[in-house]
């Protein structure tokens, strides 16, 4: 891309802002500080004025793509509208200028807020108690497979093994180890379930949990899940629930009454924050009462006809991040909780779930499900492979979409469906944009033999095309350097 | 596929020399796509038949390397820091990975066998 | 209902497409059972309007930095914000886009990040920096994990001066992984905790009762030891102090928040994490990198993915899928604003009101702890009598007095810690100190 970096349009001497003057005007560091400690080594920060750094950063804008902009239908991310007066609320000075560490007496407003996002939540989940401690998915099923473990070594049972099934996201895995357990893979059966035989078969006296998601990454509800429930809960372990797609059951079905006994919330996807590029994100975290004791602190407690923090939790499993949570996040969850109500959130998943079969259904016989024809929840996985066979694979059509205006869909995942295309609707896309999507998709296919090298060049008109990724990885520049290797002048400019 | 016939192979797609030098094979390179980044293991470290000893990464892929025979390592490839690709292009040549010692033991197979694995 | 499209004749289209009666058709695989049969029990909905007047009620309910001057830090500093930063990364080109794996699409993001990365790297004097973590804490806790598993080693040495709350998360991921913690109080103490199953030594810089002087040593000694030295440093700090890269940390990690972030309550904020060359590969969570396109045009992509989760599962070091790629955005942002004369002047400008207030309180009678122990713009005092009473006090006189360390760690009884930001005035310093002498008058 021709656009320059932020250091690039450096003059030195150019100000964006300025501050007072100390009172008794500017001192050097050598006042405060002995020689060893006052900083020589340049800082690195660009010299701009303010109008650069405006200019600059609405043009880099300019080149990204948004909800706001159009269709986003990442599956497993649920890319749903964002509404504006979440954002409005959680930018009060009220909420947004509160130290953590004020007096509980000057912050009761948001302490209710808090306590009532737990409460909502809870009955989401048909959970008894809700920490919003973590600050994402990832984050909750680190601190919910970490209850898991407290709470089973207090029982005098400690367990070894997490059982993920094979189309699990990879944050499973990953937190099962995190915290300190085997990984044992369960496989999917043909209907692109868990497999209740291997199943049975994977359970023992080391199972600590069995971590899922329903629906799960094919966008297929469990439809075994009572019978899975007893399986894991007679073998003495305990079921997880990633809410990832929690989207597709509000108001439908409740984690806790199928069985699970810890479940995590995806704000950002369900509860409609946005995603922010990347983050943050909130990943509240519920457990059954036997669990409660374990939650991370400090937990919200009424106390002297008020709200306040209580650090005393003799069983806790500690700490998982600094103070309470992603609270300008959560903010904005409530906002959205309060705008739903019962009847709203049931509505949200009954269109996410119609989206998602109607646009399914559109597709035709051109792009089929891997599974056989099942109604699918929130979302679906298209397998590619007849469009392999006549020369694109999915990432070809994934790029030729950005082309007629969308956000890919999700590629190559889940791993167990070959050339997978993730695609999520989501509730909030009107009928048209499903219609017009659609359309792009079976235009692409028939592409795919009338011009073949529309695919494989797209996308077009983008500031960049596809990148050399190889070239990134092989040989990493991960700071800007006037010089060609990262890591030598930078080092070099501290003083080694 | 290039299967050379004076090497043995492992199921897992390395393969070893008479010079007890070790690497993977073409078959493994190409399904890897790019190689990015090597993680090769320490001069010195004694190697049971199927211990892991490093990483090959590709863009969007690693997979665990494991040690066709036994024996201690006494050289890893140094091209590889700086040009990884080296696996891709030339895997039985420049682009080895390490060396052991007195090479003894693992269960490998001749190239004829290999050949029916891939069903090349 | 809120935020939906449909007319009843699109939804019936839809249904007739699918050739079914109603969506429930759609929810029967879900075992009769487990189906919820009753609404959910949630206040009822509010329209755009009345929900504006619900949360303005309840946001008028705290009283905020905005209202009072605040004397309180602890990672987290009431510190200006210029305007451009907000009007910024609130564009929803940014925000309402998700993690920038489609790169065609995301290089206002990716380029944000990389130069994240590189404001990161400069600052601290490391080799390259990541997109950002959760938090401070977490990013400690992280690093705990990094040194584990690069070093092998089972233990890490943390300083009480670090943070607790950075500790505590520390513990809870290193005892996880079945590794140890060791707490140690100061410099002297650092030789005996150290031996060869130590891994890391984590200091904090500037530490929690404001002193600069221990972490050189610290570095000096992890190293001697074998282990890892990471730093976690107050970004602003830097601006005016020896970066620790440039001293040889090999880790250094921080809280992000006074780089453009608004308290928020706690959060969201970010963290940073930075390493020397050697480290690079080990680093935690996403990374961007330069590289061309088909046509040699630069461009920004994320890379080194190998090393997270969604591919190495359950061999992945940590399992941090996400970044707070908007908060970073707002430091990015901020840190251009200032450059680095801003930056420094910040520091400077809190230094400065900082260091007249420390001697106003010790004029009125209280003693610096540590005494003599450099430092810029937070620091400890011991309050003779309750520090919970006092802070009553203040509250009373619409001040947020310091923190009661008490509250955290028993050593800290009777300590309170003073955070100036460049946001306080003289003004406001004498009328702390005045009503500190009337309250120790009483």
């Amino acid at each position: 891309m021709d656009v320059p970096l932020i250091f690039e349009r450096s003059r030195a001497g150019r100000r964006g802002v300025v501050l007072p003057p100390p009172e008794n005007g500017w001192v050097n560091p050598e006042a405060w500080l002995p020689p060893e400690l006052v900083r020589t080594a340049p800082l690195g920060l660009p010299e701009v004025s303010e109008q650069d750094v405006v200019r600059h950063y609405t043009q880099l804008s300019t080149l990204n793509y948004g909800v706001d902009t159009g269709f986003y239908p990442l599956g497993s991310c649920t890319m749903k509208y964002n509404p504006k007066v979440n954002d409005w609320a959680a930018g009060l000075a009220g909420f947004a200028d509160l130290h953590p560490l004020q007096p509980e007496e000057t912050v009761q407003g948001v302490l209710t807020l808090l306590a009532e996002l737990e409460g909502g939540l809870a009955e989401i989940a048909g959970m008894d108690a809700v920490t919003l401690q973590p600050a994402a998915g990832a984050h909750g099923e680190l601190t919910g497979i970490l209850m898991i473990k407290a709470y089973l070594a207090a029982r005098g049972d400690p367990r070894t093994t997490v059982l993920v099934p094979d189309s699990a996201h990879g944050t499973n895995p990953a937190t099962a180890t995190m915290a300190g357990f085997q990984v044992r893979e369960v496989p999917s059966n043909a209907r692109g379930g868990v497999d209740v035989g291997a199943l049975r078969h994977a359970l023992g006296p080391d199972t600590a949990a069995l971590m899922l998601t329903n629906p799960n990454t094919l966008g297929l509800f469990e439809e075994d899940i009572l019978e899975i429930a007893d399986l894991v809960h007679a073998a003495g372990g305990l079921l997880y629930y990633d809410g990832a797609n929690a989207n597709a059951i509000l108001g439908r079905v409740r984690p806790g009454d199928m069985g699970f006994d810890v479940v995590h919330l995806n704000l950002h996807k369900t509860f409609s924050t946005p995603h922010g590029g990347g983050g943050p994100g909130s990943g509240p975290v519920g457990v059954k009462a036997p669990l409660a004791p374990f939650l991370p602190g400090p937990r919200l407690v009424k106390q002297n006809g008020g709200w306040g923090w209580n650090y005393r939790l003799p069983q806790s499993i500690g700490k998982v991040r600094s103070y309470y949570g992603n609270v300008g996040v959560l903010v904005r969850a409530y906002a959205y909780l309060r705008a739903q109500g019962a009847a709203g959130l049931r509505e949200v998943a009954d269109m996410a779930v119609l989206n998602a079969n109607y646009l399914l259904a559109r597709l035709g016989p051109q792009y089929q499900t891997a599974i056989a024809r099942r109604p699918v929840k929130h979302e679906f996985v298209i397998s590619a492979v007849p469009q392999k066979h006549r020369g694109a694979r999915a990432l070809d059509i994934a790029k030729r979409l950005i082309d007629y205006g969308y956000y890919p869909p999700t590629v190559y995942f889940p791993l167990v469906v070959e050339e997978a295309m993730m695609v999520e609707p989501t509730e909030t896309e009107s009928k048209e944009t499903l219609d017009r999507f659609a359309d792009a998709m079976l235009a692409i296919d028939r592409e795919i033999d009338a011009s073949p090298e529309l695919l494989a060049e797209a996308p077009h008109g983008t500031v960049v095309s596809r990148m050399d990724e190889a070239r990134a990885a092989r040989q990493p520049r991960l700071v800007w350097e006037t010089s060609p290797r990262p890591g030598e002048a930078r080092g070099n400019q501290g003083g080694h | 596929m290039n299967i050379p016939e004076d090497l043995q192979y492992t199921r897992e797609h390395e393969w070893l020399g008479k010079d007890g030098r070790i690497g993977i094979t073409d078959y493994a390179q190409e399904a890897l796509g790019d190689v990015v980044y090597v993680e090769l293991p320490e001069v010195g470290r004694v190697l049971k038949p199927g211990d892991i000893f490093g990483v090959v990464e590709s863009v969007k892929s690693a997979s665990d390397l494991y040690s066709p025979t036994g024996g201690t390592v006494i050289r890893v490839n140094p091209a590889l820091a700086d040009h990884p690709e080296l696996v891709n292009q030339d895997p039985y040549g420049s682009g080895w990975i390490m060396e052991l010692a007195e090479p003894a033991g693992g269960d490998l197979m001749d190239a004829a066998a290999y050949r029916r694995q891939v069903g090349a | 209902m809120a935020y939906l499209p449909y007319t009843e004749e699109d939804r019936q289209t839809m249904l007739a497409l699918l050739g079914i009666p109603s969506v429930d058709a759609l929810f029967e695989d879900i075992p009769q059972a487990a189906r919820l049969d009753r609404p959910l029990n949630l206040p009822p909905a509010l329209a755009e309007m009345e929900l504006q007047s619900h949360l303005a009620a309840l946001a008028g309910k705290n009283r905020s930095t905005v209202d009072m001057p605040s004397f309180l830090g602890a990672g987290y500093y009431d510190r200006y914000v210029p305007a451009a930063v907000g009007a910024l990364a609130s564009r929803g080109e940014f925000a309402t886009a998700y993690t920038p794996y489609q790169p065609e699409l995301s290089q206002g993001t990716l380029a944000a990040i990389f130069e994240f990365q590189t404001m990161i790297a400069g600052l601290t004097g490391t080799a390259a920096a990541q997109a950002s973590m959760y938090d401070g804490a977490s990013a400690v806790g992280e690093a705990a994990l990094l040194a584990l598993a690069h070093t092998r080693r089972p233990r890490v040495v943390v300083a009480r001066g670090v943070h607790p709350d950075s500790r505590a998360v520390a513990k809870t991921y290193v005892t996880a992984r079945g590794g140890k913690l060791t707490v140690v109080d100061e410099l002297a103490d650092l030789e005996q905790a150290l031996g060869e199953d130590v891994a890391a030594v984590i200091w904090q810089y500037p530490d929690m009762l404001g002193g600069v002087n221990g972490m050189i040593g610290a570095v000096e000694r992890a190293h001697h030891a074998g282990a890892l030295a990471v730093v976690a440093a107050d970004p602003v700090a830097l601006a005016l102090l020896t970066p620790p890269g440039a001293v040889g940390a090999d880790v250094v990690v921080g809280e992000g928040q006074p780089l453009g972030n608004r308290l928020g309550y706690g959060g969201p904020t970010l963290g940073f994490f930075a390493v020397t060359t050697p480290l690079i590969r080990k680093l935690p969570g996403r990374l961007v990198g330069e590289t061309v396109d088909g046509q040699g045009r630069r461009g920004f992509v994320l890379t080194l993915q190998a090393r997270e989760q969604h591919i190495r599962r359950e061999k992945a070091t940590s399992n941090i899928c996400s970044n707070h790629s908007l908060n970073a955005l707002q430091a990015t942002i901020y840190l251009a604003l200032l450059g680095p004369r801003g930056l420094q002047q910040v520091a400077s400008r809190s230094a400065a009101t900082a260091h007249y207030l420390a001697e106003r309180l010790e004029a009125v009678g209280l003693v610096r702890v540590p005494a003599g122990v450099p430092f810029l713009y937070e620091f400890a005092v011991r309050v003779p009598g309750s520090v919970a009473d006092l802070n009553r006090h203040l509250l009373q006189a619409g001040i947020i007095g310091g923190f009661e360390l008490g509250r955290w760690e028993p050593a800290w009884d009777g300590l309170w810690q003073l955070a100036v930001s460049e946001r306080r005035t003289r003004a406001e310093c004498d009328r702390l100190v005045e009503e500190v002498r009337q309250w120790m008058s009483r």
